[in-house]
């Protein structure tokens, strides 16, 4: 039987606006950022985005969580909004607020229910159980934290709210080699158990490798390639999939 | 704040030197409200502009009064106004600021120019005006000193906010349904209390400067309570015959402004 879907995206067009407008000359100019880009994820899906900067990964991003609502095509979803983890850990906390502050606020602001004191402490206790950070950390600054424990907060904060559905933007780009496995394992442990969908953008091929079950390649806001990872990497059809594949040092 | 940090913002030469400059003239203004030497407005005909001496240590003034009782009083009321203009005009300022930076767009444009007019202004001039409108009196001079500071605190605040607006946390925080006003007053400003602190310390300054400068042109604190800088106008005609008349307030504004700038300074360092 098939699965269920999370995620339809069909014909999706994305633009920007040209920020360079001058005072007098009313053309608007918009950018296209995204070409006419469909997919489909099933229940449960790790969803893997590749391709080099600037080619509309993190575009497609901001269209799916509704960042950017300047687009033309449909984006179905069955869950509300999914959670999102930025690239950088350094930029993506609040500087001048303590971590149990950061990872209460989810639960303040959700518009399902209201938490109250009690159940808010419980969830962010079961939260750093998961990111396996210690309880005695929610009294820190940002600043106080490592990258990788910074990210580890970050992936703790999208889920605070139990999201079906998790977009990472290149989450391990900005950290160095040991932390980056580490946190990888712990994404792949946080599907595992929960059974999320995620959608991992990354420009390296080496690193989605191991967790994902499709892969989509994209160039300059189009898909050039997508299909099972497998498949993708030992059989690729699109001549710039293979470039990546051998930039990535997985083939020669 | 944790206190290591504490620690080192005292260590801090700047911080010391105007703590205890400040400290100094807080604790004579704390003391006023118990106990001055004399009536600030007990006049004495036998004593006219005498000289520093052990039973008047700042002198007396044209009327016999006591100088130093009466800049006890005098800083008390030129620090309430400066109090209450920095209130008005950071308050206010930070509100405008925020809004305008964080929503941008149509509303930005236009606030940012009516502040501009207003900025354009000298700040003497605009008070004056105000003043001349709705009259004499604390209260007035206060507002119109308040309205004159705005602009300065809604620029610092609006650059600020631009500057927080685009950092992925506030993004992330959009994502996760926060709203607006959540948003400038639990996510953004927190992150600009650094600056918005030094800018009032300076902001304190030149309050208590337009202040002195207001009162001196006649229009500030009425007699017979004066402000720091009524005493100053009073006191000019005798500045040759008696000097410590008008040195002693003189000091204790140059003393008060100095302590401000010192503590600013410090702050500004210190993050």
């Amino acid at each position: 039987m098939e699965k269920e879907k999370v995620l339809r995206v069909t014909g999706l067009n994305v633009f920007y606006k040209n920020r360079k407008r001058k005072l007098f000359s009313r053309k608007n100019k918009k950018i296209q950022a995204l070409f006419d880009v469909s997919f489909d994820m099933e229940e449960g899906e790790v969803l893997a985005i590749a391709g080099e900067s600037g080619c509309g990964k993190s575009t497609l991003a901001r269209a799916i969580v509704g960042i950017n609502k300047d687009y033309q095509g449909e984006i179905w979803q069955k869950y509300g909004r999914p959670m999102m983890v930025f690239q950088d850990p350094y930029n993506s906390l609040n500087p001048a607020k303590k971590i149990g502050w950061l990872l209460e606020e989810p639960l303040k602001v959700d518009k399902e229910r209201t938490w109250t004191k009690e159940e808010r402490r419980k969830r962010v206790e079961e939260i750093m159980q998961e990111i396996e950070l210690p309880i005695s950390m929610l009294d820190r600054y940002p600043s106080q934290l490592s990258g990788g424990q910074r990210q580890r907060v970050c992936i703790g904060i999208a889920l605070m709210r139990e999201p079906k559905l998790l977009i990472a933007d290149e989450p391990v780009s900005a950290l160095d080699v040991t932390i980056q496995a580490q946190i990888m394992e712990l994404l792949d442990n946080l599907h595992r158990k929960h059974g999320i969908s995620i959608i991992f953008i990354s420009h390296d091929l080496r690193v989605v490798y191991q967790i994902s079950d499709h892969v989509m390649v994209m160039k300059n806001g189009k898909v050039v390639e997508y299909g099972a990872t497998r498949d993708v990497y030992r059989n690729p059809q699109a001549e710039y999939t293979r470039q990546l594949l051998k930039a990535a040092g997985i083939t020669r | 704040m944790n206190n290591s940090k504490l620690k080192k913002l005292l260590k801090n030469p700047y911080v010391f030197i105007g703590g205890i400059i400040m400290g100094l003239i807080l604790l004579m203004i704390i003391v006023g409200f118990f106990w001055m030497p004399y009536e600030p407005t007990k006049m004495s005909a036998s004593e006219k502009l005498q000289g520093i001496s052990l039973r008047h240590i700042m002198g007396t003034d044209n009327m016999g009064r006591d100088v130093f009782s009466r800049v006890m009083y005098g800083s008390r009321v030129t620090l309430m106004i400066a109090i209450g203009t920095i209130i008005i005009g950071a308050g206010v300022g930070t509100i405008i600021g925020s809004i305008t930076g964080y929503y941008g767009g149509m509303i930005d444009e236009v606030t940012m120019r009516v502040i501009d007019a207003l900025f354009a202004f000298p700040s003497i001039l605009l008070a004056l005006v105000i003043v001349s409108v709705f009259g004499v009196g604390w209260p007035q001079l206060v507002i119109s000193l308040g309205i004159a500071f705005v602009p300065s605190f809604a620029r610092i605040v609006r650059g600020e906010v631009l500057r927080c607006k685009n950092m992925d946390y506030i993004e992330n925080a959009r994502l996760q349904g926060v709203s607006d006003f959540r948003m400038i007053f639990l996510h953004i400003l927190p992150n600009i209390k650094g600056v918005l602190a030094s800018s009032i310390l300076i902001g304190f300054n030149n309050a208590v400067l337009a202040e002195a400068g207001l009162s001196y042109l006649g229009v500030g604190s009425q007699p017979p309570y004066a402000s720091l800088g009524r005493m100053l106008s009073d006191a000019q005609q005798y500045m040759f015959t008696r000097p410590s008349y008008v040195l002693c307030p003189g000091i204790v504004i140059v003393l008060m402004v100095l302590g401000f700038a010192f503590l600013g300074e410090g702050i500004k360092r210190w993050k």
